[in-house]
């Protein structure tokens, strides 16, 4: 049995005098346990609302939650709020995006850490104190004693990140959920970050999801990706398929528009034209179609399924997909990787004058 | 932090200079003078000129500035010319009576106001908030005198229910080593004084504290919800931590900040505003002693009364910017 299931998540926002907006809409998947799963897609297909409605950390009123999310057979969806409470940092933990405004600044991180400690761990002055300093340690921060006693804006960015994760694996969950961890962080400070996490998650066996718009944090970290657009996931598969055979055009775009340095220069990013709209998207056909390149007459009728796909074996919502191996997409260089694919990559871009 | 204060305290230096001037030329340039007030309306000529020679009001005002300055320097406020008690004496009585009064009103507005904001922000947008905002909307509206009355008549005149003057029943009689008479009644261990002081405070006490009670409750409704939406506040839920625990470490110790604002400047009006209540419920503080004296054109208590309630306003503006300090260690710790 997998260690989460989601299976057929609906989060549907409303307003009154609004019209309800439909952020994810019928989002199934797995994690077993300690794995890697990537959750892809660009700002506003619903994969961060989607990670919030696992953690019961959406707003209660205002927001409608349907399905299931299984954590070790239970549905999270059907705990009280305190149950839910006990398991949340113990269980299932979640690194955000912001590290700048995500630790209270009026507590110093040392108090930060340990009051997950106390709740969950039973431990209390000294030994909480000890534990905290240890957990640091581990997340690579130096002096850790002394950094106890830092309060937030004491600490760059990365130091805080690496604090909010030592925070989320303070006691060991079985799933750690991070949303972005690095979107606000310097590019190198980027690479340590997953580095450490990749790390991390070895280590203790901890299963985490990857939510992400960056396909270089996919590259080297996940071993599943989903990638989703305007509340559906449009494209399964294990990493390597993904990226050696993509197959839908939403996940060919987002791999095209990725920057890479060994492209010649002078040749233009590839974006994908418009944006995502977020009115009724899939009640009309597929919600990709606008902006597809593919699109054909089916798309605007009726929308997609999400079937696995004869031939790569990939899960795939798309009536006209590009053929296996069709047009030559470059794979993103990851961000965390094998430095063979990273290394060659640097030294071309430099010859060119 | 310490060279923070002292700088502060000599800023009070060039305040004083400036304050003293303005009064000084102010309280003369009222119509009449302390003859008037003392000598009735019938004095003759030669009698009057008698008084404000003996005061040397006969003097330029510039003279008598200097003379006065020359005074204060060395602690001499004068004294009254109404009642010829020493100024700085009646302070001693007058301003722990006006400062109890204030407390009794702050800790009315904070202790009914934070968990009102609080729970009105919880509760966003449903009967509850909306009450509480009609409700502090009242509160900020309503004359100070035309509530003092209304408590006054109703709880005092038609309910009997609490004393309507006064801060002690005059048959009590117990020492006053600190004026407070609360704090009093504890050291002399007087149980019976003790409950009859507190029930003095009660109506003043609310009178004076509705308007800080109605900003310091909409402050804290306005704080917590902006607070609420923080990333931070999500990071403590996400930690699974107890509803409590959030609550109180992570929303309303950071709500607190635009609090501790507002509550230094309402306790500036409150020592130095009091007027209003202090009269109609003839209590004995700085309120109605200074507005006695502005009747009798009482020169050396006004001008000593309203310089002392300066530095109180200045101290307590320090207190609120030391507090920050306290609150938020991004401010105690600028530049380390």
């Amino acid at each position: 049995m997998a260690l989460l299931s989601v299976e057929d998540l609906t989060v549907t926002f409303s307003r009154r005098g609004r019209r309800p907006v439909h952020a994810v809409d019928g989002v199934t998947f797995s994690v077993e346990a300690g794995a890697t799963v990537g959750l892809v897609g660009e700002s506003g297909c619903g994969k961060s609302v989607t990670s919030l409605a696992i953690m019961g950390l959406l707003p209660r009123r205002g927001a409608d939650v349907g399905g299931a999310v299984r954590f070790d057979g239970d549905d999270l969806l059907q705990l009280s709020p305190n149950a839910m409470r006990e398991l949340r940092g113990r269980e299932i933990a979640m690194v955000f995006q912001d590290p700048q405004t995500s630790l209270n600044p009026v507590l110093t991180v040392g108090r930060q850490i340990t009051e997950v400690l106390e709740r969950h761990r039973d431990m209390r002055g000294r030994d909480a104190d000890r534990e905290a300093a240890s957990l640091l340690d581990r997340v690579g921060i130096p002096d850790p004693n002394r950094r106890l006693k830092d309060y937030p804006h004491q600490m760059s960015g990365g130091m805080r990140q690496r604090a909010l994760i030592a925070m989320a694996l303070a006691c060991k969950p079985r799933l750690l959920i991070a949303d972005e961890p690095t979107t606000a962080l310097d590019v190198t400070i980027q690479a340590q970050i997953l580095e450490l996490l990749k790390e991390l998650v070895v280590d203790s066996g901890t299963a985490l999801v990857m939510i992400t718009h960056d396909l270089g944090v996919v590259a080297g970290l996940c071993d599943t990706v989903h990638v989703m657009y305007s509340g559906r996931i449009v494209e399964s598969s294990d990493r390597r398929s993904l990226f050696a055979e993509p197959r839908h055009p939403y996940t060919t775009g987002l791999l095209a528009s990725v920057p890479r340095l060994d492209s010649p220069r002078g040749v233009p990013l590839r974006p994908i034209p418009g944006s995502p709209r977020d009115l009724l998207p899939w009640a009309q056909g597929c919600a990709f179609a606008p902006r597809c390149t593919r699109r054909v007459d089916q798309c605007t009728a009726v929308a997609p399924d999400l079937l696995p796909d004869p031939v790569t074996g990939h899960a795939l919502r798309c009536y006209n997909p590009w053929p296996p191996g069709g047009e030559a997409v470059a794979v993103p260089a990851p961000i965390v990787a094998e430095p063979i694919v990273a290394k060659p990559a640097v030294r071309r871009a430099r010859k060119k004058p | 932090m310490l060279k923070f204060v002292v700088r502060r305290l000599l800023l009070l230096v060039p305040i004083l200079v400036g304050l003293s001037i303005l009064v000084f030329a102010w309280v003369r340039a009222l119509p009449g003078g302390p003859e008037a007030a003392l000598l009735g309306e019938r004095a003759t000529p030669e009698r009057i000129a008698a008084v404000r020679h003996e005061y040397g009001l006969d003097k330029p005002v510039y003279q008598q500035y200097v003379t006065y300055v020359g005074h204060v320097v060395t602690g001499d406020f004068g004294q009254s010319i109404k009642t010829t008690r020493p100024v700085l004496g009646d302070i001693k009585v007058k301003f722990p009576a006006t400062i109890e009064l204030a407390l009794a009103a702050l800790i009315f507005a904070l202790v009914l106001g934070i968990p009102l904001g609080f729970i009105a922000a919880r509760r966003y947008q449903t009967w509850a908030d909306s009450s509480t905002i009609v409700g502090s909307l009242l509160g900020i509206s309503i004359p100070v005198f035309f509530l003092a009355y209304l408590l006054k008549y109703v709880f005092a005149v038609k309910l009997h229910w609490l004393p309507s003057t006064g801060r002690l029943d005059p048959t009590i009689d117990i020492p006053h080593p600190t004026g407070f008479y609360v704090l009093d009644a504890i050291i002399a261990g007087d149980w019976h004084t003790f409950v009859d002081a507190l029930r003095h405070l009660i109506l003043p006490g609310i009178a004076l504290g509705t308007i800080p009670l109605a900003i310091v409750t909409r402050i804290t409704r306005a704080a917590v919800l902006e607070v609420s939406n923080e990333d931070y506040v999500r990071t403590a839920e996400a930690k699974g931590l107890r509803r409590r625990t959030v609550d109180e470490r992570h929303i309303l110790r950071n709500a607190m900040l635009p609090v501790a604002t507002v509550v230094g400047l309402q306790t500036g009006l409150l020592l130095s505003g009091a007027v209003l209540t202090e009269i109609v419920f003839a209590w004995p503080g700085m309120g109605s002693w200074l507005y006695d004296a502005t009747f009798n054109r009482d020169f050396p208590v006004l001008e000593g009364g309203i310089l002392f309630l300066a530095v109180v306003f200045v101290m307590v503006n320090l207190l609120v910017d030391v507090s920050y300090g306290v609150l938020d260690p991004r401010i105690r710790l600028q530049g380390k």
